[in-house]
């Protein structure tokens, strides 16, 4: 499985060299997290800490007559016990759907929904008591697939749920939340122009985030009013947000604490805890923490959707693809709210398209309400686009990367749904992607197949805050809070100290609480290193331009004569006035009083990021199984300010995307239960089952960012999947349409051939 | 109402005893009963490795034994991996190497990592990988994992 | 999970006295990773795990080329394969052993452990009745023996009596000209329950299978031993159309369902694959083992 390298395995293409950006320092948090000691969800502690469970629905659709918890309350060493009921009631729509998913009111929509909690001495105790707990059903017949679920005699899930056609309310209760479209040009006509028109239809399974830490959080009522929340969090502004929203209370009664979060992938930002172990804590005076289940997190959180697409593809000889049209169905879960529309911003976007046509549908089905995972939405497009593509490519005789760069996106291009690109790194990646040795080795073996894909997120900006304060030793804290699940931290010291001029050394980030910091949006979108770190930048800028000012005033010369380099002010007319960062830094105290920066910035100049897989399978004919014998990422980061960091996202996210194609599936059955539900049956990758992921960062700067930085998170996830399925086409002689691309699918494929 | 077992034990070379009920798993009673927090629980069935220890020189998923069996056992867990305020060269690696992001599986891939090397000082990448199947990695694709080993193997050998 | 007592004997007399007393309602633990996980599943109903692994005869191995192997029930997979007599005699058995989960998970799991559990799937019990294992079981009544194939009754049902104990296993002495080999298929390299496996022995002489022994595990209720695949070669000459006579005959003798980690037609079809692949290599094995 080792391959032999005589070339770079990691390789940043750069253009542009600053002191600190682009370097690979450790990273703040390192000792913390070597050791142990740094505190995620489920380490806190605190006096008089009370254990939760939480009881959920067996049943995929029911619904609920009557709870019955007294068995439970009259347990020794239980405390109290909660329902919906124990909310504030009130509110339609998404507010009560949001209410309703966190605990259930009328009822169940799918198997693992919260039905009630309980607060115990013990953990063991808690989990006694739930079962304690009876609930009357009125079973009801599930559906639990999209195709399913868009037919006229589905179950339906909410009465009141009438389909937005196009913009119209339909008047009769469906189980399809909405129907889109985003038009451009006319593909009808396209289509006829074409010499070569290929139309396939690809479904895929439900699969979860799989982040290895389940949510956990506690929650401390006040005796003075206020909710302390500390917990695994995404954003603890959205948490609050959330929370106060579901409670009916101001979100200044609530405190948010985000402790360190092992992993979360989008599947963090919602709220499932949180609000129960608040009303838990609001009847018992105590402190009481919930930790979730491995199967409580795979039935009761927020994987991402299963979904049908059809694609149709039409090209002229020479290779310009003359229409397309993308029809992507995407399950939401138990409630409205599936990443179709991203799906359907991004399934055509690395093409430059005269006609063009997206037809996206939103539907519930009764699975849990999906969350966002990575890219929310475009790795189910891409799996079905990008094949597409591929055959494409080979039904005129054009390689699959010379086909994509005929088309290509770039500067200018408008997409399908409306805005046109600003200076984007797609071709730059194709190159990369041409020139590779991986895609100039030679194959060595039967059954061996190399595929290409290409993918493309617009990440994000919104609000982050950020705040700074000089030492009196020249150091400087750096308060934000974004949570740091990727070694943010490190990236965004690293942009104030760039502005600074300081060593990386010298800047010590910390994550703050809703209390101490202005609003920050999501850890997530691929915006943290882009919007953080530009916040960052900003109250830098404000400590450097008061640090000059301070100078200015030492030295009695004017502010503009003075400038800061290599952690130096200096006047540029008189050599004798210098004077070091640490110097001036020590005599804030005498000279009028501290210096601290600050900001609060929602940026715009968003730049969205293309990627590319290169991946070599050998597959076993006779048992179907899949080998991944070399996978190359390429991507452009606009400027990687931590490369390591930057790598580790390609490579993190490019193996999610492997076990998405050939192993990863929510396995339902009839009653619409998750069979394969723990992490033994719910397969993700493990060391064994990979090589080494080689990384090419491109570095096409993002014109809209102080360093040119373009969000990398969520990018790496789409191209896999349809990468590998061009792969194993290739190795194989057969192509597969549906997620996962798992031994049997692909022994069976080779058997029907 | 049953009572609780008392059990003596050895916990990263400092004796430590401690109360717990039978069914009380070593990783709730290192987190919950003695305070060790380092060791993570990410499924509670012995498929994720977050909750890796070494027990009498043999690294195990610690949700599966039970606190009662840690009776008369030498466990080494993550906080006893560093030697004093000197990180371990395991340790030391995968900082340098980037080998983590959200951090919460470093633990158990530390533990079992040091095993490795206590008994094969210079693996291949196979084995290593091999070894360290029981771990599960979500955020980093194992890649830099794997190099952060290899490096303190090198460094360990030098040393 | 629900409360538990633990009780840890200290001998074989002791630990069926325990259980005699338990009535029912107590499981021997060796290490603990299926046990525990059913446990908590609610799988097994008990007030009390009585923990073998400080019982002398569980936990011993002991190999010597005349009499065999006796593996103490409770020996951990890592103790077997670490012991190199043992994996030089046993390479089928070691096949097994060392792909039980991940490295962790061999520093507890056992033989003794895989075999009570009684699943279908188990990995070590195929080449356990292709080795012509036998279980040594200690009672109130004395002690007995019972051939592995026999062990497994049911899906977790095997044939101890509620107040018998497993002791350990035997394995005859290794002839000349023989060799076994254990392979499974599983979806990902590691970690994963057998979807189909195939353990085999065969016996070798003069290029021709003297004796063959095929079990299968993953597909039917316990593990399959499949004499008629066995008994079909046996006086053929050893190639490939000689193989594909037992491996065809393991396909047609399995008795999958559809589940979660496969379907009836992909695991007839493995039956097939891995048999044929297991016998090729048992067979290089015996031409080098003479």
């Amino acid at each position: 499985m080792a391959t032999t390298r005589d070339y770079e395995p990691n390789v940043v293409l750069s253009n542009q060299d600053y002191n600190v950006v682009g370097t690979r320092p450790l990273r703040p948090d390192g000792a913390d997290k070597v050791t142990g000691r740094a505190l995620y969800g489920a380490d806190f502690a605190a006096a008089g800490l009370l254990s939760g469970s939480v009881l959920r629905s067996p049943h995929a659709h029911a619904r609920i007559k009557s709870i019955d918890t007294s068995k439970a309350e009259a347990l020794d060493g239980v405390r109290a016990v909660v329902t919906s009921a124990d909310f504030p009631q009130g509110g339609e729509g998404p507010v009560v759907w949001q209410r309703d998913n966190v605990l259930a009111s009328d009822k169940a929509l799918y198997r693992g929904h919260a039905i009630a909690a309980v607060a115990a001495a013990s953990p063991h105790i808690a989990e006694e008591a739930v079962s304690l707990i009876e609930v009357d059903y009125e079973v009801l017949t599930p559906v639990t697939d999209v195709q399913s679920s868009m037919k006229g005699d589905a179950p339906i899930l909410h009465d009141s749920l009438m389909t937005d056609e196009l913009g119209e309310k339909a008047d009769k209760a469906s189980n399809v939340a909405s129907h889109f479209q985003h038009v451009k040009g006319d593909v009808k006509a396209g289509f006829k122009e074409a010499d070569v028109v290929i139309e396939r239809e690809f479904t895929t399974k439900t699969v979860h985030q799989g982040y290895i830490e389940p949510q956990a959080a506690t929650a401390l009522w006040n005796n003075d009013g206020r909710l302390h929340i500390w917990c695994s969090t995404q954003g603890s502004f959205a948490a609050r947000d959330a929370c106060a929203r579901i409670l009916d209370i101001p979100v200044s009664q609530i405190r948010v604490v985000p402790l360190e979060i092992g992993g979360g992938f989008g599947g963090k930002i919602d709220v499932y805890l949180e609000p129960v172990a608040a009303l838990l804590s609001k009847k018992t005076g105590t402190p009481v923490k919930l930790v979730m289940s491995r199967a409580d997190v795979l039935q009761g959180t927020g994987p991402t959707p299963g979904s049908y697409a059809k694609i149709k593809i039409g090209a002229k000889k020479d290779g310009t693809i003359t229409a397309a049209h993308a029809y992507l169905a995407m399950e939401a879960g138990a409630y409205p709210g599936s990443p179709v529309g991203a799906g359907a911003m991004c399934v055509l976007a690395p093409y430059d398209l005269e006609n063009a046509l997206v037809d996206g549908y939103d539907v519930v089905v009764n699975k849990p309400k999906t969350a966002a995972y990575r890219a929310p939405g475009a790795p189910n497009a891409a799996f079905a686009g990008e094949q597409v593509i591929d055959e494409v490519a080979k039904a005129i005789g054009m390689d699959p990367i010379d086909f994509r760069m005929k088309n290509a996106a770039k500067e200018g291009t408008r997409q399908v749904h409306g805005p046109t690109f600003p200076r984007v790194g797609y071709e730059e990646v194709l190159e990369a992607m041409k020139s590779h040795p991986h895609y100039n080795a030679p194959l060595d073996g039967p059954n061996q197949g190399r595929g290409v894909a290409v993918g493309f997120w617009f990440n994000i900006g919104f609000d982050s805050a950020c705040n700074i304060a000089v030492n009196a030793d020249g150091t400087v804290t750096l308060q934000e809070g974004s949570t740091d699940i990727g070694g943010t931290r490190a990236s965004i010291a690293m942009q104030a100290a760039e502005v600074l001029t300081l060593p990386y050394e010298k800047v010590h980030p910390t994550v703050v609480d809703t209390d101490t910091i202005g609003f920050t949006a999501v850890t997530g979108g691929s915006r943290t290193t882009f919007a953080t770190g530009w916040a960052a930048y900003e109250a830098a800028q404000d400590v450097r331009t008061k640090m000059i000012d301070r100078a200015a005033q030492i030295w009695e010369v004017d502010a503009d004569t003075i400038e800061l380099e290599d952690a130096v002010f200096k006047s540029k007319s008189d050599p004798e006035l210098s004077m070091t960062f640490a110097e001036l830094a020590g005599q804030l105290g005498r000279s009028g009083g501290g210096i601290t920066g600050t900001a609060a910035v929602s940026p715009s100049g968003v730049g969205g990021a293309f990627a590319g897989n290169i991946v070599d399978v050998e597959v076993d004919p006779e048992t179907g199984k899949t080998e991944i014998l070399r996978f190359t990422v390429v991507q452009d980061a606009g400027k990687a300010i931590h490369p390591s960091y930057v790598e580790g996202q390609m490579q993190g996210g490019a193996v999610q995307g492997i076990g998405w194609a050939l192993n990863e599936e929510y396995y339902m059955s009839d009653s619409g239960t998750m069979d394969n539900v723990s992490l033994l049956d719910y397969r993700m990758p493990t060391s064994l089952d990979l090589p080494m992921i080689d990384t090419v960062i491109v570095e096409v700067a993002n014109p809209g960012h102080p360093y040119g930085v373009r969000g990398v998170g969520e990018a790496p996830i789409i191209p896999p999947t349809p990468a590998i399925a061009n792969a194993i086409e290739n190795a194989i002689g057969t192509r597969l349409f549906a997620l996962p691309m798992n031994p049997a699918a692909v022994a069976k494929a080779v058997m029907d051939k | 109402m049953p009572g609780k077992t008392y059990v003596q034990t050895n916990i990263n070379g400092e004796h430590v005893d401690f109360l717990c009920e039978p069914r009380q798993s070593l990783l709730e009673c290192l987190r919950d009963v003695i305070g060790l927090t380092g060791t993570k629980e990410g499924c509670n069935d012995g498929n994720c490795g977050a909750c890796t220890v070494e027990m009498d020189g043999r690294i195990v998923t610690s949700c599966l034994v039970l606190g009662v069996e840690a009776e008369g056992k030498e466990i080494t867990t993550i906080e006893g991996i560093a030697d004093g305020s000197t990180l371990h060269p395991i340790q030391q690696s995968f900082l340098e190497n980037a080998a983590l992001q959200c951090g919460i599986c470093t633990p158990g891939f530390i533990v079992a990592s040091k095993s490795l090397l206590d008994q094969n000082p210079d693996p291949t990448e196979h084995e290593i990988r091999f070894w360290l199947a029981n771990n599960l990695c979500r955020c980093t694709g194992y890649d830099k994992i794997i190099r952060a080993v290899q490096d303190a193997a090198v460094k360990m050998q030098e040393a | 999970m629900k409360w538990i007592d633990y009780a840890t004997p200290h001998s074989v007399r002791e630990a069926v006295d325990v259980l005699s007393e338990a009535g029912g309602r107590a499981r021997v633990m060796a290490g603990g990773t299926d046990l525990l996980v059913a446990l908590r599943a609610g799988v097994y109903d008990i007030d009390l795990v009585v923990d073998g692994k400080n019982i002398p005869e569980l936990n011993e191995i002991t190999y010597d080329p005349t009499n065999g192997l006796t593996l103490g029930a409770a020996v951990p997979c890592y103790k077997i394969y670490g012991n190199k007599a043992v994996a030089t005699a046993y390479p089928g058995l070691i096949d097994a052993a060392s792909l039980i989960g991940g490295t962790q998970i061999q520093g507890r799991a056992s033989l003794g452990g895989n075999l009570c559990n009684a699943t279908p799937s188990a990995d070590t019990i195929p080449p356990m009745i292709a080795l012509k294992g036998t279980a040594n079981i200690a009672g109130p009544n004395g002690n007995r023996q019972v051939a592995i194939e026999d062990f497994c009754t049911g899906v977790r049902q095997n044939a101890l009596g509620s107040d018998e104990i497993l002791v350990s296993l035997h394995l005859p002495a290794p002839v000349a000209n023989s060799g076994a080999n254990y392979i499974r298929f599983i979806p990902r390299n590691e970690m994963d329950i057998a979807v189909a496996g195939a353990g085999v022995s065969v016996v070798l002489d003069n290029g021709d299978i003297k004796e063959a022994r095929v079990s299968l595990a993953s597909v039917a209720p316990t593990p399959l031993f499949v004499q008629e695949a066995g008994d079909a070669i046996a006086g053929k000459p050893a190639n490939d159309e000689t193989v594909r006579i037992a491996s065809g005959i393991a396909r047609d003798a399995a008795r999958p369902i559809t589940d979660m980690r496969g379907t009836i037609e992909f695991r007839q079809h493995l039956c097939e694959v891995l048999t044929r692949r297991a016998l090729n290599t048992a067979i290089e094995r015996a031409k080098e083992n003479n």
